[in-house]
């Protein structure tokens, strides 16, 4: 068996659709994300970021392509090698997507509970450690509801860290935010990368942290039903072949 | 860092004493899934040779580490918090930066954890009294309620154009047609029950035909309302609850609100007439279901003829049993339609809270149900009824 090498791009798509029932949303995705880059996938309002999203963290199955995660295929991994693989990555929700019948504390502390050998002491300081790093200190009690949407959604970042993850999603993450906190969670997100060198996908129409964080985008058009560009976001502002990238980097503003 | 192989590589420690320098030499992969060594069995075998306590701990990556995460700041921080306590100086100056932050802020934020005072346990007496004004508030809530669903009802009577007559006609299909099988299978199967308990006392006296008698005069004076008004409960009032919760979790109660729409006339008029117009129909469906299904076992078990059943019970069930019967349903379906919105309008705003708006509304409404019953019981025999 030929194990993974340093090459392998930490997620690989090829030729990817996606579908509700017989609409197709996207077709012909094919992209690949390089280890300990930060990802971007943009574009407007309905035009499948989030349907991208699904099918990527396998949600939904994809109904053509290959997504694969350092070489392995989530939807062709058996039971046992599934869950492995879903541990390889992390998730933070649109609006924190916390178990609202648990604490803060509980919810870090189940996926520990679930898949790591650590006591109950080491759990709680790792716990606490978590909360800390997204300056959630002392709300460990709370429950979801007695917390601000910024604070949910801290709070969903330290669980989708829970566990170290080598890949990190995160579903529009400064929607709902004040410009403050939103840039308080790219920081949080330019961190994790420049100390852990986790891999980020991000999915997101905020131009601020478009531009302050991408190392590259991924861009989707609702009416092309697939991508219409790729790269770095400040080239492409300044001289994308395509009138709609721009339009929507620049926000149409230095339109002719 | 890669993917999880088959045959993961291990995280493993070397321990050197020199002098009075602790080395530990760091490698292989550090990951937070897989068992790692602790730091009380890597000190214990350094030290087995018993030179007494090191002065310096210095931390080095070997040149194979492969990766590292949680797990090796939790060993870090166990190995920070032993130097606190046997005063010998950490030297993390040759790990990365991140690491001796993290094992750092780790030791920390444990102990601001420890500081956190605990919440105060609540004596007996405080209990009982939070419980006593806990239930008045609760009777006065409710109490609010009914009025405020019945200001609402004056003002749809004085403009009955406002009235949401579309979805009021939706929840009639909803609790009253969608419900006729469920409860035509539990009247009929209540009927059958109530031929076989009476055939035994009615038997000993030779009074066979008045089973007739019992099963109708149950069925239609207490039986059809009561079983009727029981499964609305479970099928109607609950999902009132559920709906008006999650409405309530996703604001869409407050957006009526800032509109100037009260959510009573919007939300609970359409609901509780629905149910309150469904109700007596649905019993006295289920008074027919009932009495057939006494019939039936009548004729198998005593050979009571359905013709001669049908008129014996008809000397007793009169107009006016049935009335009964059927002011108590509508009454009834006020009860529960009122329940499960209330409890759905103060539902907390979360997936559990939903839940408990569910359980409570069905609790409320078969409480309050009981009550009713009995009262009418009171008021019909002193009305003579």
């Amino acid at each position: 068996m030929s194990g993974p090498t340093h090459e392998t791009p930490a997620i690989a798509v090829n030729g990817l659709e996606c579908r509700y029932g017989h609409a197709v949303v996207l077709s012909g995705v094919s992209f690949a994300v390089r280890r300990g880059e930060i990802f971007f996938v943009i574009g407007g309002s309905g035009c499948g970021k989030s349907t991208l999203l699904r099918n990527l963290i396998g949600l939904h199955e994809p109904a053509a392509g290959t997504v694969k995660f350092f070489g392995e295929s989530l939807a062709d991994a058996g039971d046992a090698r599934r869950r492995e693989l879903l541990q390889t990555f992390g998730v933070l929700y649109q609006g924190g997507a916390l178990w609202s019948s648990l604490t803060l504390r509980e919810n870090v502390a189940l996926p520990l509970e679930e898949y790591t050998p650590l006591t109950a002491a080491e759990r709680d300081e790792l716990v606490a450690l978590k909360l800390a790093q997204v300056g959630l200190t002392g709300y460990g009690d709370h429950y979801p509801a007695e917390l601000s949407g910024g604070m949910r959604k801290r709070a969903g970042l330290a669980r989708a860290l829970a566990l170290d993850p080598d890949i990190v999603f995160f579903d529009e993450p400064s929607a709902g935010l004040d410009p403050l906190t939103s840039r308080s969670l790219d920081e949080l997100i330019r961190q994790l990368r420049d100390t852990l060198g986790t891999t980020c996908v991000v999915v997101s129409h905020e131009l601020a942290s478009i531009f302050a964080l991408a190392d590259r985008v991924l861009m989707l058009d609702r009416t092309a039903k697939g991508v219409i560009a790729e790269g770095n976001p400040h080239e492409l502002a300044k001289d994308g072949a395509d009138g709609r990238v721009r339009a929507f980097l620049t926000r149409g503003e230095n339109q002719p | 860092m890669s993917a999880p192989s088959v045959i993961a590589p291990v995280p493993h420690v070397e321990a050197r004493l020199e002098g009075d320098c602790l080395h530990i030499v760091l490698g292989g992969r550090w990951r937070i899934m897989q068992r790692r060594p602790t730091w009380a069995d890597v000190v214990e075998k350094a030290l087995m040779g018993g030179n007494g306590a090191p002065r310096r701990v210095r931390f080095v990556f070997a040149e194979e580490m492969e990766g590292w995460d949680s797990a090796l700041v939790l060993f870090v921080g166990e190995a920070l918090r032993w130097c606190r306590g046997h005063d010998a100086f950490c030297d993390l100056s040759a790990v990365p930066e991140a690491v001796r932050r993290m094992a750092d802020q780790l030791t920390g934020a444990a102990d601001q954890a420890d500081a956190m005072p605990p919440a105060p346990a609540l004596n007996i007496l405080a209990f009982v009294g939070y419980a006593a004004t806990d239930i008045w508030n609760k009777a006065r809530d409710i109490a609010a309620f009914v009025g405020e669903c019945a200001l609402g009802a004056v003002n749809t009577a004085r403009a009955p154009g406002k009235f949401r007559w579309r979805d009021c006609i939706d929840e009639m299909q909803q609790c009253g047609a969608m419900a006729l099988p469920i409860v035509g299978l539990i009247s009929f199967l209540v009927g059958v029950t109530l031929a076989y308990t009476g055939a035994i006392v009615l038997r000993q006296y030779g009074g066979d035909i008045y089973l007739a008698d019992l099963i109708g005069l149950a069925m239609v004076r207490e039986m059809g309302a009561v079983m009727t008004a029981v499964v609305l409960a479970g099928r109607t009032g609950a999902a009132f609850a559920a709906t008006l919760g999650n409405m309530r979790a996703s604001e869409e109660i407050d957006a009526l609100t800032t509109f100037g729409i009260r959510p009573v006339d919007f939300l609970v008029l359409p609901r509780v007439v629905a149910l309150g117009l469904m109700t007596p129909l649905l019993a006295l469906y289920a008074n027919a279901l009932g009495i057939i299904g006494g019939m039936a076992i009548s004729y198998s078990l005593l050979h009571i003829s359905p013709s001669a059943y049908w008129n014996e019970m008809l000397q007793i069930v009169t107009l006016r049993s049935v009335n009964v019967g059927l002011i108590k349903a509508t009454a009834f379906g006020l009860i529960v339609g009122l329940a499960g919105c209330l409890r759905g309008l103060e539902a907390e705003r979360s997936a559990a809270g939903v839940g408990r708006a569910a359980t409570s509304a069905v609790v409320t409404a078969l409480l309050l149900l009981i009550i009713a019953d009995a009262f009418f019981a009171v008021a019909f025999n002193a009305l003579n009824w």
